[in-house]
C-alpha cells in the first residue's frame, strides 16, 4: 500500500525528442492517494493506457519519475512493483484451469497451497466462477475469460494499486453493472488504491471518488464527478462529460456582458479584458438553458430544429442565428410552433479563454 | 411443404476435380498396386500372386533393417530440429534491423536444392580436400564417412539439421510473432518466470505451427533420399540405406518390381499412419480435461 506520485512524467514512443508533437504524454504531475478510487477518463488515444503502463512499469517514461511513497521506482521492473493490472481484452493461460489461472500470481510469489486454496475459492465465488473452477480456461466464453483476468488482478490482497484498463469492454451491459458494483464493494472492503481507465463517463462517474480527465496527452481536470459537471475547467471536459455535452459558442467579451451571434447577454460576473488574439467562448450546459414562448422579454429568439424525446426529458435543438444549442427540457408545452425564446442561467454560464476556464469577479 | 428438388446433374460439376485427382494420384498409385499383387516375366504377361510380395517384404530382414534405420533417423532429426528450431526462434530479435537479417539468413539453406546440399556436404566432409573432414583429421579425430558408419550418420544428421532447422525456426517465429504483447504484460504483472512464460504462453500459442513443423519434418525425414544417396550412396555397407534408397535399389537396381511395389505401398501406409498419430496426439495435447489442483 502506498501513495503513488508521478513527477514531471512525459513519454514519447519514439524516444526522447524536442518536438512536443512526439509525446503521447506531456508533462504530468499527479499524486494518487493510498486507498483512493480514481477514474481516468478521456477519448481513445489520449494517453490513458500509457499512463497506466508507466505506473505498472510496463513502460519506462521518457522523462520524469514515479514514486511509491518516498521510493523512486522509475527503473524498477513490473514484477517488483507489486501492482495488479487488468487489460482491456481477456488474457488467460489457455492450458490452465480456472483455478490454476487464479492461483498463478500467488504461486509465482511462492505462497503455499494452504494460503492459495481458500483465497481462490472465495474469489471465484465472488466472481461467479465457482462452477467452472476446474475447466480449462480456453473453453470458456469471453465474459468468463475476462472475469478470470479480473480475478488474477484481485487475488493478491496487499498490492500497491490495482489498475483497470477498460476491463469491461467485452462484458455485456447487465453483467457490467454487476461487476462494477462488486469492484466498488471490494474497494470499500479492502481499501486498495484503484485506478480505472475508461472512455465511458457513466462508468467513470459511478466508480470513482475522483476523476482525472485527459485530453491529448495532458490532464485537463482532476475533480469529483460533481465538479466536472458543474465547473468544467476545460472546454473538452464540458463537451466530454454530460449527455449531450456542454454548449460551447464563440463570443465577444465586454466586462460583464458577452455578445453571442450579435445578441448581448449580461453575466453575473465581471471579467478582465482579454487580449484580441485569444479565442473566447462561452460554455453552458443544456440543463442550464431554458425555453419559453416566442417573444418573451429577456429571451433570445431561436428556431427549434429538432426535438429528441428520450423519456424522462427532451433534448431540444435550437438555432440562434447560425449557432446551434442543445436545451434539456422536462416539458415543452409553453412553446408552440418552431419559434421560441432562449434563456441563459447566467450563474452557470462559464467563460473560456483558449479552452481554459477563467473566473470573473462578482459585481 | 416444398418438395426438395433432386438434381443429379450437379455431379458433373465434380467431374473435373475427379479427373485431376485420378490422373495425378489414383491412376499412378494403381499401377503400383497392380505390380504389388502380380508377377510378370516381361512382355506384359501378368500372374496373380495375392499377398505373396507383401509377405516376402514383411518377413525380409533387409526391410526390417531399412525400416529401423529410417525410424531411428526420423526420431533423431525430430529430437534435434524441433527443440533447436524453437530455441533459435525464441532467441531471434522481435524488432529492428536484426529481424530481416535473421529471417533471410535462416531462409537461405531452404532455397538450396537437395542434391546440391548433398554435394556441398559430400565435398565439405571429405577427408582429403573437404574443409570439415580435413580439419577434423588434422585435429587427430578419426573421422571418415566413407568407412565409418557412425561418421556417415553424423554427417547426414548434421547436414539435415543445417538444411532444415530453418523451417522449424521460421514456423516457430511466425507462431511467436502472433502472440499479442498483452500476454507478456500480464505475465509480468503476475510475476511469471521466463520458464512459466514459455510453458504457459509461448508453447500453447505455438502448438498449431509446431504441429505443422513436426509433420513436415517427420514426412520429409522419413522420405529422405537425395542427400544420403549423394553423400554415401547408402554406405558404408548398408549403414545409411534408408527405406527410399533401398526401394530404389530394389526397383531399379535389381528390377524386382513386385516386391518394390509392395514395399512402396507399405512405405506409404507407414507414413500415413505415423502422420495421423502425430496429428492426433499433438492436437489433443492440453485438450483433455484436467483434474485441477494447484
Amino acid at each position: 500500500m502506498a501513495n503513488i506520485t508521478l513527477k514531471d512524467i512525459a513519454h514519447s514512443y519514439t524516444g526522447a525528442s524536442d518536438n512536443p508533437a512526439d509525446y503521447a504524454l506531456k508533462k504530468l504531475n499527479l499524486t494518487w492517494r493510498d486507498g483512493g478510487a480514481y477514474a481516468l477518463l478521456g477519448p481513445s488515444g489520449c494517453g490513458k493506457t500509457t499512463l497506466l503502463n508507466i505506473i505498472s512499469g510496463l513502460i519506462t517514461p521518457t522523462k520524469g519519475e514515479v514514486h511509491f511513497n518516498q521510493e523512486d521506482v522509475t527503473q524498477l521492473p513490473t514484477e517488483h512493483r507489486n501492482i495488479a493490472q487488468i487489460f482491456q481484452f481477456p488474457v488467460v493461460y489457455d492450458t490452465m484451469t480456472v483455478f490454476q489461472n487464479l492461483a498463478f500470481p500467488l504461486k509465482n510469489r511462492g505462497r503455499t497451497k494452504e494460503e492459495i486454496e481458500p483465497r481462490v475459492i472465495e474469489l471465484a465465488a465472488m466472481l461467479g466462477l465457482s462452477d467452472n473452477l476446474y475447466t480449462k480456461a480456453q473453453h470458456l466464453t469471453a465474459d468468463a475469460k475476462q472475469k478470470i483476468s479480473l480475478g488474477r488482478g484481485l487475488i493478491r490482497q496487499s498490492v500497491n494499486a490495482i489498475l483497470f484498463d477498460e476491463p469491461l469492454t467485452v462484458i455485456d451491459p447487465q453483467l457490467k453493472w454487476e461487476i462494477r458494483s462488486q469492484l466498488k464493494f471490494l474497494h470499500k472492503q479492502f481499501g486498495f488504491t484503484m485506478i480505472y481507465v475508461t472512455h465511458d463517463q457513466t462508468e467513470a462517474l459511478t466508480f470513482a471518488d475522483e476523476v482525472i480527465v485527459m485530453y491529448e496527452g495532458e490532464i485537463v481536470q482532476v475533480g469529483t464527478p460533481e465538479a466536472l459537471f458543474m465547473r468544467p475547467e476545460h472546454t473538452f471536459v464540458g463537451y466530454f462529460i454530460g449527455s449531450p455535452g456542454m454548449n460551447i459558442a464563440p463570443c465577444e467579451l465586454q466586462g460583464d456582458t458577452i455578445i453571442v451571434e450579435g445578441y448581448e447577454i449580461e453575466l453575473a460576473n465581471n471579467y478582465p479584458v482579454q487580449n484580441d488574439a485569444v479565442k473566447i467562448e462561452i460554455g453552458i450546459r443544456p440543463e442550464h438553458l431554458d425555453l419559453s414562448a416566442a417573444d418573451t422579454p429577456g429571451g433570445l429568439p431561436v428556431t427549434i430544429t429538432k426535438v429528441d424525446d428520450i423519456g424522462r426529458y427532451k433534448i431540444v435543438r435550437v438555432k440562434l442565428r447560425n449557432k446551434e444549442f442543445n436545451v434539456i427540457m422536462n416539458e415543452l408545452s409553453a412553446v408552440t410552433g418552431d419559434k421560441a425564446s432562449l434563456h441563459f442561467d447566467t450563474s452557470h454560464t462559464h467563460i473560456y479563454v483558449n479552452d481554459h476556464l477563467i473566473l470573473g469577479e462578482p459585481k | 411443404m416444398i418438395e426438395k428438388q433432386v438434381n443429379q446433374k450437379a455431379w458433373f460439376m465434380v467431374l473435373p476435380v475427379f479427373l485431376l485427382v485420378a490422373f495425378s494420384a489414383i491412376i499412378p498409385l494403381m499401377t503400383v498396386v497392380n505390380y504389388a499383387f502380380q508377377d510378370t516375366f516381361g512382355s506384359n504377361q501378368f500372374y496373380w500372386v495375392g499377398l505373396d510380395w507383401f509377405k516376402e517384404i514383411i518377413h525380409s530382414e533387409r526391410f526390417h533393417d531399412a525400416f529401423f534405420r529410417q525410424v531411428a533417423f526420423s526420431a533423431i532429426i525430430l529430437t534435434i530440429e524441433i527443440p533447436l528450431g524453437v530455441a533459435i526462434a525464441l532467441a531471434m530479435p522481435k524488432k529492428g534491423w536484426g529481424v530481416p537479417v535473421c529471417l533471410i539468413s535462416m531462409a537461405l539453406p531452404l532455397l538450396i536444392p537437395w542434391n546440391v546440399v548433398g554435394t556441398i556436404w559430400q565435398i565439405f566432409a571429405r577427408v582429403d580436400i573437404g574443409l570439415l573432414g580435413h580439419t577434423l583429421t588434422q585435429l587427430g579425430i578419426n573421422y571418415n564417412y566413407t568407412q565409418d558408419p557412425v561418421a556417415a550418420w553424423i554427417t547426414i544428421i548434421v547436414m539435415d539439421v543445417w538444411h532444415w532447422t530453418s523451417l522449424v525456426v521460421l514456423l516457430s517465429y511466425a507462431g511467436l510473432s502472433s502472440i499479442p504483447d498483452v500476454y507478456y504484460q500480464a505475465a509480468k504483472i503476475d510475476g511469471a518466470s521466463k520458464i512459466s512464460i514459455f510453458r504457459y504462453i509461448q508453447l500453447p500459442k505455438m502448438q498449431r505451427v509446431l504441429l505443422i513443423a513436426v509433420l513436415l519434418r517427420f514426412m520429409d525425414s522419413f522420405m529422405i533420399y537425395t542427400e544420403p544417396f549423394v553423400i554415401t550412396g547408402g554406405g558404408p555397407g548398408n549403414s545409411t540405406t534408408f527405406m527410399s534408397i533401398d526401394l530404389v535399389k530394389m526397383a531399379i537396381g535389381q528390377f524386382d518390381l513386385g516386391p518394390a511395389a509392395a514395399m512402396s505401398l507399405l512405405y506409404f501406409l507407414v507414413i500415413l499412419l505415423l502422420s495421423w498419430v502425430f496429428y492426433t496426439v499433438m492436437s489433443n495435447i492440453g485438450e483433455e480435461s484436467s483434474n485441477g489442483g494447484v
